[in-house]
């Protein structure tokens, strides 16, 4: 949208002359931000011997053709180096358009002086990062006691739970989660049963293949496999669904209600996933035995009844108890940690991408980390 | 392109979301340097139409010409070169909320034209002068005011000084000072570059201080009912809905 203040049709030039006690700047051809515009520094420096003693700097726009913002920038450098060395800044020979762009960018209605932050120290810097840390524990403990008393509110009549959202958490975790399921618990048993037949056919001994199958899926790779699947796939989108929501301030909407969201948005979803993972856990159970069997039937030649027979006698209802119980803290792990971190997000639109990662990274850990205290446990009680 | 060519000329547009029809038989243009209005009550398709006007969307049929051409059916080339003249102010800002101002008015000109990273820097500080947020340039858009945001994109808007400007909404949720001093800015931005604005809005007291025309649409009738500088459609208004809008009464005239 450039101006035409004469018909010339040469790039842009700038050159110094002196004037008396002025210092003159010539401005002539055509500016335009399609190439570079001359940097007021480089001519002032160039010129810097024979222009000293100026008090004001003036201008001539005689030749000047057509003009865009590349003229401004121009003219705000020499408008900075008159700031800069005292010097008056005589915009009389401008064309009347351009002063008065260039008097309305140098209003300034902001009335707070905006001032970045400024760097703190390595020392500060890990102060606040602990006291982040501190906060986030706080905060995680306070969620899971509203979640606790919301669960319970159910049971006394005061929380009016949405059932809709409760059964769309269902099927999505039902049916809709078999395919992935299907395919990594079919393949992990695969994978421990090719483990199996490696090592233990070195002993003669690859007809405890079973025992070896039975263990690892009923006791740890169902449950382990099928909670990160879910809190890569349901944690992740119970963040970005109620990140979103607090970006748009449905989540504000909600309290200024006087109706929790926890109790309208959160309890649906952890109770349908809560209710959901053990399911899902005796489906990869299932499913991870058939693929190790089918392994056992192509390598060792083994009968699935044979399969059958050895697992029957290795692994009792508890491990599988045991599988199931792990599933199901696994599936309140990941609703708790899912929906926390979306209700706790920011207001922006990179604040739903870090909810959704949070709520996959945290989920994952406490899984894991989980894992490991119920085997603890299990072990102590000779589970 | 000569003289008498309308920077946007529209023939006889349909526009449909699937197969519901927004709005039809939609023609007018649009003249240099001039500032035009996109008028009509809430749900008349204002938005859409400048969707239209800016290639976000396919006319259902219709023409949409600029500068004597047809932008949307032409090659990749063309269209980014149109759109490289063309400057778009969204409703709520969108700005980039991982970049700083200064990354949000300097992306365009990284992307379109060659000068070097001072000059970038010094063409972003000015914008952002322009627009009252000098000393802002580090700032992230969740760190300013709503208004401030909406300043900060028309800063990004005009970073590569346009032709054509396109408002939508631009005083929504800002106060009338602010609202005001957007409204002087785009008045001086038309006379110091002769830039051609389009601007929905529904706010009256900007449309009657700024625009040269207005085209009012209709929601009832689907189409549009009026066409002309706003005092004039005031004074003499075409239909009841008309007089309806532009005097804010809740009745339309007999």
């Amino acid at each position: 949208m450039p101006g035409t203040e004469a018909s010339a049709t040469h790039a842009a030039h700038a050159e110094l002359r002196t004037d008396g006690d002025s210092l003159v700047v010539v401005l002539a051809g055509d500016w335009s931000l399609e190439q570079c515009p001359p940097r007021f520094e480089t001519l002032i420096d160039g010129g810097a011997t024979g222009q000293g003693g100026g008090r004001t700097l003036a201008f001539d726009a005689a030749e000047l053709g057509a003009w865009d913002t590349s003229l401004l920038i121009f003219l705000m450098q020499c408008q900075d180096y008159c700031t800069e060395h005292e010097l008056e800044c005589n915009r009389s020979g401008l064309p009347e358009r351009v002063s008065r762009l260039l008097a309305l960018a140098n209003a300034v209605p902001e009335r707070v002086q905006a001032e970045a932050p400024p760097r703190a120290s390595f020392v500060a810097r890990l102060g606040i990062a602990v006291l982040g840390v501190w906060r986030d524990v706080l905060a995680a403990i306070t969620f899971a006691g509203d979640v606790a008393l919301s669960f319970a509110g159910l049971f006394t009549g005061r929380n009016h739970m949405r059932w809709r959202q409760f059964w769309v958490v269902v099927q999505t975790n039902s049916s809709g989660a078999l395919p992935i399921v299907t395919l990594i618990a079919l393949l992990v048993g695969v994978i421990i049963a090719f483990l199996g037949v490696v090592v233990l056919e070195r002993f003669g001994a690859g007809y405890y293949v079973s025992y070896l199958v039975g263990f690892g899926m009923l006791r740890e790779m169902a449950s382990l496999m099928t909670g990160i699947i879910i809190a890569g796939r349901t944690g992740a989108a119970f963040a970005a669904e109620l990140g979103t929501m607090k970006v748009t301030e449905e989540i504000d909407a909600y309290t200024t209600l006087g109706l929790s969201p926890i109790d309208h948005l959160a309890l649906p979803r952890i109770l349908g996933l809560f209710l959901m993972m053990p399911l899902l856990t005796l489906y990869a159970d299932v499913v991870g035995i058939a693929g190790g069997m089918i392994v056992s039937r192509a390598l060792l030649d083994l009968s699935f009844t044979q399969f059958t027979n050895g697992l029957l006698y290795a692994v009792t209802i508890s491990d599988a108890l045991l599988g199931l119980l792990k599933g199901t803290i696994f599936g309140l792990i990941v609703g708790v940690a899912g929906c926390m971190k979306g209700l706790q997000g920011g207001s922006d639109a990179s604040a739903v991408g870090r909810a959704a990662t949070a709520a996959v990274v945290l989920g994952i850990t406490l899984i894991v980390a989980a894992n490991a205290v119920v085997d603890w446990l299990a072990a102590l009680i000779g589970v | 392109m000569n003289d008498d060519t309308p920077v946007i000329e529209v023939r006889d547009l349909t526009m449909q979301y699937g197969t519901r029809i927004i709005m039809k038989d939609i023609s007018f243009t649009v003249g240099q340097g001039e500032i035009f209005v996109l008028m009509g009550g809430s749900g008349s398709g204002k938005s859409t139409l400048l969707k239209h006007l800016i290639g976000l969307k396919q006319a259902a049929k219709g023409t949409i010409l600029f500068e004597g051409a047809g932008f949307d059916i032409s090659d990749d080339a063309t269209r980014k070169r149109v759109l490289r003249r063309m400057g778009v102010m969204y409703q709520n800002g969108a700005l980039w909320s991982g970049l700083t101002l200064a990354e949000n008015v300097a992306l365009p000109l990284e992307e379109f034209t060659t000068l070097d990273a001072q000059t970038i820097a010094d063409a972003v500080s000015f914008k952002l002068a322009l627009v009252g947020l000098k000393g802002f340039e580090k700032f992230y858009p969740s760190a300013i005011s709503g208004g401030m945001r909406k300043r900060a994109a028309l800063a990004r808007a005009i970073a590569l000084d346009p032709d054509v400007l396109f408002f939508d909404e631009p005083s929504s949720g800002l106060d009338p000072i602010s609202a005001s001093r957007l409204d002087d800015l785009i008045l001086e931005l038309k006379a110091s570059f002769g830039t051609t604005i389009v601007i929905v809005t529904h706010d009256l007291e900007s449309i009657f201080r700024i625009a040269d025309r207005a085209l009012f649409l209709d929601i009832d009738t689907k189409t549009m009912t009026a066409l002309g500088p706003p005092a004039e459609l005031r004074d003499n208004p075409p239909n009841p809905q008309v007089h309806q809008f532009l005097t804010r009464s809740s009745v339309g005239a007999s």
